[in-house]
């Protein structure tokens, strides 16, 4: 049981890094730290990608000049790479948002900012 | 020919990739020539589908798959598995295909006029391009990471293009919203895909679905597809998202954005049917879609009853409409397993909730695109101060009449065509489902009938005078659905046989799915 642990880490990191996420997302009310649950959010889903291909004492995936040994895996690394690039496109996106409506509410707190309604 | 047919589902993808980012280049030359590169390139588009559609009804599913030296051939030399980045074109992916393009073609004719003389043209049609690119990528493609990317670029250029009039602020509230749903489900899916890669080490579909194993791992990562899908597509308990950004998007985005639900729909047709199903009983999972859709149904047209904003009352039908589909398809799924059942009723259950699927983006694309061409014209969206447009905005009326007709299901129309099948099967299956989706039908055609009267009949309001028709490419836009539309009022039978039972049966059948790729592998 005690030798599992130190691989779960990770994954307990993740878990609670997207219930913190989600429970800034559900019940923050300033915008800026309804993207900040995104960026933790995005966080932890490329720490869970990252984690999965992870192999103990493994080397690079470069095929060419890779030494004996076990390789950790390659396409998770792809996956968050993506990932990373894609989030930071969102988070700029929903920053411009909150400027714009800044601009026009003079507030950047949810429950001020309601026009839609019912 | 033969070259355009294997090479199609690439170019598909290509073609409107490239109009998206020549657009600002070629935007120099002048507003007129862009205008045009960019209908005719999307014209060209509708063609390769329509090629495409046509090989895949009579040869069945085509598999792309990039860098192999033949297009066909899904697995390497020497491999088990896929590897390579893969589109896989079956009948639903191609249905999907052919109504998010007539969709995309009316909403970027209507919109030529439109956004005639608002700032930020380019970033406009490049966004629109980019839209159009995420969801035909999100139906056609053969891997779930791919799905994932896709889902992103639709929600990022949809969010965009959401609150593209950014002067005005609830505009900029609704695209904020729309971009923070889809962020999180876009994790989720993500999510999702990791849990799969680690148990099976593998990113494609039919792969997938190949050796699902159904353990708990794959259950937790069902929900989360599920969870992201259903928040995406605006099912019920998670709609919130859907009524404001529908309403403050600009006309031609709304029904883009309502079929980039559709094309989340897709996608959890796509997960429930073809990567879990056969595996294991899908009774209970098509009875929590039926669940979903009769409360969509339900909630989506109660809450539609008492708005005055004519979007907004229009995008809680539309999510009233979706909660159809679900019913409709979530029969078929919870007799999936049930030969007999499925033969009886079943199939023409599914083949009701996915015809619903392409009328629904046309009448309803075009009831958006009406009520946002008398937003054009009279600035307000207020139905209280609206009256008497009939006299003036002749075509936009007649155009009205026939989408509101058809979306509470009056016969000869089409929506009366699919909801008629899925009365019928979903009566076989459980009565109680079918009366309520009666009723929701009726209380849909009270809903238009007020629409109606308070905005187009009565006397001409001197405040409307000068009101005018709107201009022509913004009536070709909605005159496209409305062709359609009439097409599939007068051909129902001809439309289910052809185009939508070839689609139920791709759901149905997830053999031939997996063999398109997993072929070679004994």
């Amino acid at each position: 049981m005690m030798q599992y642990i130190p691989y779960n880490i990770p994954f307990i990191a993740v878990a609670l890094l997207m219930g913190v996420a989600l429970f800034i997302i559900l019940f923050k009310r300033n915008l800026i730290k309804i993207i900040m649950g995104i960026a933790i959010l995005g966080a932890g889903v490329n720490l869970f990608l990252v984690t999965l291909g992870y192999r103990a004492g493994g080397v690079a995936p470069i095929y060419t000049v890779a030494p004996e040994g076990v390789m950790v895996l390659p396409v998770p690394q792809a996956l968050t790479l993506t990932n990373i690039v894609i989030t930071v496109s969102v988070i700029a996106l929903m920053l411009t948002m909150v400027m714009f409506t800044y601009r026009h509410m003079g507030d950047i707190d949810a429950k001020k900012s309601r026009l839609l309604r019912g | 020919m033969e070259y355009l047919t294997v090479h199609s589902p690439i170019l598909i993808v290509a073609v409107p990739l490239l109009a998206a980012f020549i657009t600002p280049l070629i935007s120099r030359i002048g507003n007129k020539f862009r205008d045009t590169v960019n209908v005719s390139l999307l014209s060209f588009v509708t063609f390769l589908i329509v090629i495409l559609t046509i090989d895949i009804y009579a040869n069945g599913t085509r598999v792309y798959t990039l860098g192999a030296s033949v297009p066909e051939l899904a697995l390497p030399e020497n491999y088990m598995v896929p590897v390579r980045i893969m589109f896989q074109v079956d009948g639903i992916s191609i249905f999907m295909g052919l109504t998010t393009t007539v969709v995309a073609l009316a909403a970027l004719v209507y919109s030529l006029q439109f956004v005639k003389n608002e700032t930020g043209q380019d970033r406009f049609y490049s966004l629109f391009m980019l839209l159009y690119v995420g969801m035909i990528g999100l139906e056609f493609t053969g891997d779930m990471f791919n799905l994932f990317v896709f889902l992103e670029i639709l929600s990022i250029a949809g969010a965009g293009l959401a609150s593209y009039r950014v002067n005005m602020a609830d505009a900029v509230e609704g695209g904020f919203k729309y971009i923070i749903i889809s962020a999180v489900s876009a994790l989720f899916v993500l999510f999702a895909i990791g849990i799969l890669y680690s148990e099976y080490n593998l990113l494609s579909i039919a792969a997938l679905a190949h050796s699902m194993q159904f353990t708990t791992l794959d259950l937790i990562a069902l929900a989360l597809l599920a969870i992201a899908f259903v928040m995406k597509l605006a099912g019920v308990p998670l709609h919130m998202w859907a009524p404001d950004t529908y309403a403050v998007a600009p006309a031609g985005i709304t029904p883009m954005i309502y079929t980039s639900s559709a094309a989340s729909m897709y996608a959890l047709y796509r997960v429930t049917f073809t990567l879990y199903g056969g595996h294991f009983d899908t009774t209970a999972i098509g009875w929590v879609v039926i669940i979903l859709g009769v409360l969509s149904m339900f909630i989506g047209v109660m809450m539609a009853i008492h708005q005055t904003d004519i979007k907004r009352l229009m995008a809680y039908h539309a999510i009233s409409q979706s909660g159809y589909m679900l019913l409709g398809v979530g029969v078929g799924l919870a007799v999936l397993t049930d030969p007999v059942a499925l033969a009886n009723y079943g199939r023409d259950a599914m083949n009701g909730g996915i015809f619903h699927i392409i009328n629904n983006a046309l009448y309803k694309g075009m009831l958006f695109l009406t009520a946002e061409a008398i937003f054009f014209r009279i600035g307000t969206r207020d139905l209280n101060k609206m009256g008497g447009l009939g006299h003036n905005m002749k075509w936009t009326t007649i155009f009205f009449i026939i989408g509101a007709l058809a979306i509470s299901g009056i016969p000869p129309f089409n929506g009366f065509a699919s909801k008629l099948l899925i009365y019928e099967s979903v009566f076989r299956f459980n009565p109680l489902l079918s009366i309520i989706a009666m009723f929701v039908s009726l209380v849909t055609l009270a809903s238009f009938t007020k629409v109606f009267y308070s905005a187009f009949t009565g006397p001409e309001m001197p405040a409307f005078k000068e009101v005018r028709e709107v201009p022509r490419s913004m009536l070709i836009g909605m005159g496209i659905m409305v062709a359609c539309i009439i097409f599939f009022s007068i051909f129902p039978g001809l439309v289910v046989d052809t185009i939508v039972a070839p689609a139920t049966d791709a759901l149905i059948d997830q053999a031939s799915y997996i063999n398109g790729v997993m072929g070679a592998v004994p």
